[in-house]
């Protein structure tokens, strides 16, 4: 960690559906900070975690912060590992064109692959 | 890898999701509320039965005994005092505590 | 929480001086954060402020500087997509201070 540019794999992997819980908000911040450190980040989103990115999201009547856009602002912070759990999405209904950004749709065998390939894992 | 898992499979999804996208031969531990998961009886045995082949299974002593369960350990489940879990923790090269 | 006056209206702001509700920014207020940090608004100014307002309002995120910097240069042209021109026209930096004047929280990784 004291080399200052030691490059980490971190994987962030979500899996709580946005509102109810304060969750899937705080991995947001924490993967814009960790993307400002120069690290190597991706997302995987997972469980009720794929709500995240279903388009269309109405915060008004709630009134909560609607950061689901923040999710398109990724790309611009290089961050464009984006995964999703094939089974997931088919056991919630949800389809690709369903998400409001562009994701690599993974088999569990595959998500397990690349879970083993990295240096840091964050559950949120 | 290591996976961490601490919340009652009955009542959260995590040990479910942890079963299903780990890579086989990894390391699972369960603490707290999921060492009723390492319980012969309890309705998710079949499935801890069933990873026993894929993963190695350990689950935490003090949180077992902690709860009155200690004597109902699935075979081939391996109990790890807080040493082990720190030993589980250092053999592997990564760990993922599942929330 | 404190308040700045300007025009006879009170605003809410924190301790470090960012508008408390987005909805309260208007030029004035700009110009009046501008002033309480020793910047003076030009035309090169406001175009970096309009765009922060304009991001925000399709992100819903303030930018981090790196990411800011790409983004202006893509839109403004190179010349002005690099850190000398930015930090020329917000000497405390681009994010921290850009966004006050703009009326945006800090940007997250911003301390």
């Amino acid at each position: 960690m004291s080399e200052g540019n030691s490059i980490k794999k971190f994987m962030f992997v979500n899996r709580k559906a946005p509102y109810g819980t304060i969750y899937a908000l705080e991995s947001l911040e924490v993967v814009l900070i960790t993307a400002a450190f120069d690290q190597d980040v991706s997302l995987v989103f997972m469980d009720d975690g794929v709500y995240q990115l279903k388009k269309g999201q109405q915060t008004k009547g709630i009134e909560c912060k609607n950061f689901s856009p923040a999710y398109r602002a990724l790309e611009g912070y290089d961050i464009e590992k984006l995964y999703v759990d094939k089974e997931s999405l088919e056991a919630r209904g949800i389809s690709e064109e369903d998400l409001l950004v562009d994701v690599t749709v993974l088999g569990a065998a595959e998500l397990g692959e690349l879970m083993n390939q990295q240096d840091v894992v964050l559950s949120f | 890898m290591l996976h961490i898992i601490n919340k009652s499979p009955l009542s959260n999804n995590s040990l479910d999701s942890c079963l299903r996208v780990a890579q086989s031969g990894g390391d699972i531990l369960l603490i707290e509320d999921a060492v009723y998961a390492a319980t012969t009886g309890n309705a998710f045995e079949g499935k801890i039965r069933e990873a026993l082949e894929k993963f190695k299974i350990h689950v935490l002593q003090p949180d077992l005994e902690a709860r009155g369960l200690a004597d109902r350990i699935i075979a081939g489940v391996s109990p790890v005092d807080y040493g082990g879990f720190v030993d589980l923790t250092t053999a592997n090269n990564n760990c993922q505590s599942w929330l | 929480m404190s308040t700045i006056d300007v025009g006879g209206k009170s605003y809410e702001t924190d301790e470090e001086g960012y508008l408390v509700n987005l909805s309260d920014w208007n030029k004035d207020v700009a110009n009046y954060i501008a002033q309480t940090e020793n910047i003076e608004m030009t035309d090169q100014h406001w175009e970096v402020i309009n765009f922060l307002r304009e991001y925000f309002e399709e992100y819903q995120i303030a930018p981090a500087v790196r990411v800011l910097t790409k983004a202006i240069g893509k839109k403004l042209g190179a010349d002005k997509g690099n850190s000398e021109y930015l930090y020329g026209l917000f000497p405390y930096g681009p994010g921290k201070q850009a966004c006050k004047i703009a009326g945006l929280p800090k940007p997250t990784g911003c301390v």
